[in-house]
């Protein structure tokens, strides 16, 4: 599948409708973000409060099972900063 | 040869969208397209057409609703007036875009303020750039034969898109005129099933109006002028099966008594068959005159108006919108414009009148052939004026 950059008028679908559910997923939101969240997985309970309030739905367990966001969708809002119970995350800001 | 019998166009149209056996009808009742939606109702609710009708909150909530029925591949069908049109602008961009073939009569009316129900076209104007197809009847024979072939159009697979069938608010939906029907069986064989080749389908999962960043939504929006563009071929090629089924023919721009003719009319809808009577007791006094009316709005007919136009010295717009503040009304402008480059063209003079249902008479359109008479020998600016205003 060609990327949006390569995409021509005439490589639309009728009405450029998408007939691959779930492609919204290829889209780099991780762009948008001008910073980035850091842990202190040592505080991390797992209770996965930080994933449920991501708008992104961007944070999964790892594979000890501390929840981190995926960076390729993160935009960086830091609401899981906010929500963290424990302190776990704070936000760096990220250069070009 | 169909039935010709008395019938209110409003009626016609109902009657042409059971014929085309529409299966959703999505709409809100505005004066004057009231008649239109209130039968199709009423055939609904007697079981006379085996469709849905969806009574919405509003013409916003019609369109809408119009979208998602399409989107499932059932041939929809919906009509609105003046204030209702603007109302549901934003989605009839969504209708286009999406490429859902919807049909929509409208019944041409003013805009607001003030409030004013009457006959105008001000509001097919205000949406000329929502990417939809737009038809013009003249009356209401033409009514009846644009809603059939409106579906037909819209459904073809190079096509798409969906059509408006506008015809002016009580000039022509108010009024019983002798109309022919068309016969079933002829319908049938005109107006093939519509498939929809993406449908919403749980099985085949799709994505419509997704959204497209700046690095992608100028592609989507050459593909829509593609198409619209090329949509005309497939509108002419309608036209002539139309005529082979149903005997009447129609064209991008209708020519009346323009042979020979000097200083033409050029009107859009129910000013035609006035302009036509103006013309005839011209030419009975010995006037080279005669009358273009433009039936295509959108797209835009460019080679037949050059063509039409080749052998004219003047030519009169003749509008009934007024573009506030602008170069006179949309047609005169688009005309203007459309002909700019062309190295041998006629004067092009515009007015503007009969607004909120003003009636223009015979001897107004004769006044108007006759004052460009003069104004070609004073040799006065070619630009537009306001017709029929007191003060």
């Amino acid at each position: 599948m060609k990327s949006d950059a390569e995409m021509t008028w005439q490589d639309f679908e009728i009405g450029c409708i998408v007939t691959e559910p779930g492609s919204a997923r290829a889209y780099r939101t991780g762009d948008w973000r001008s910073s980035a969240p850091r842990y202190h997985f040592e505080y991390c309970i797992k209770c996965g409060n930080c994933a449920l309030y991501c708008p992104e739905g961007c944070i999964r367990p790892n594979a000890e099972g501390h929840y981190e966001a995926d960076l390729y969708h993160c935009k960086g809002c830091g609401i899981c900063t906010h929500e963290c119970p424990t302190g776990v995350i704070y936000m760096v800001e990220e250069e070009e | 040869m169909g039935k010709k019998i008395g019938i209110e166009v409003s009626l016609a149209i109902s009657e042409a969208a059971k014929q085309a056996n529409v299966d959703v009808v999505a709409a809100y009742p505005i004066t004057p397209q009231t008649h239109i939606v209130e039968k199709l109702a009423e055939m609904v609710a007697n079981g006379e057409l085996d469709a849905e009708y969806i009574p919405v909150e509003s013409e916003h909530s019609a369109m809408s609703a119009c979208l998602g029925s399409s989107a499932t591949g059932a041939r929809t069908f919906t009509a609105t007036a003046g204030q209702g049109l603007e109302l549901m602008h934003e989605v009839l961009y969504v209708a286009s875009a999406m490429r859902l073939p919807i049909v929509m009569a409208v019944a041409n009316r003013a805009l607001s303020a003030p409030l004013n129900v009457w006959g105008d076209q001000s509001d097919m104007m205000a949406v000329r750039d929502t990417g939809w197809i737009q038809v013009i009847c003249e009356n209401g024979q033409e009514a009846l034969d644009s809603t059939m072939f409106a579906f037909r159009i819209a459904e073809d697979k190079r096509v798409l898109l969906p059509v408006m069938v506008h015809c002016d608010g009580f000039y022509l939906t108010h009024v019983v005129e002798p109309i022919e029907m068309l016969e079933q069986e002829k319908v049938d064989k005109f107006l093939p099933p519509f498939v929809y080749p993406l449908p919403l389908n749980v099985e085949k999962p799709v994505t419509m109006g997704a959204f497209a960043p700046p690095i992608i939504y100028s592609e989507t929006r050459k593909a829509q002028e593609v198409v619209l563009r090329n949509s005309k071929d497939v509108i002419l090629e309608v036209w002539d099966e139309f005529a082979k089924i149903f005997g009447r023919k129609y064209h991008a721009i209708e020519k009346y008594r323009i042979e020979g003719a000097k200083t033409v009319l050029l009107t859009l809808g129910s000013f035609g068959e006035t302009a036509m009577v103006a013309v005839d007791n011209l030419r009975a006094q010995g006037k080279d005159v005669g009358l273009l009316k433009l039936r295509l709005w959108r797209p835009f007919p460019f080679e037949e108006l050059k063509e039409a136009v080749k052998d004219i010295e003047n030519l009169i717009v003749v509008d009934r919108c007024l573009s506030t503040g602008g170069p006179g009304g949309p047609a005169y402008s688009e005309v203007r414009s459309a002909l700019y480059g062309e190295p041998v063209k006629p004067r092009i003079y515009g007015y503007v009148g009969g607004l909120g249902g003003r009636d223009v008479m015979v001897s107004e359109f004769e006044n108007l052939l006759k004052q460009v008479e003069e104004k070609v020998k004073t040799g006065s600016p070619q630009e537009f004026e306001l017709f029929g205003v007191r003060g």
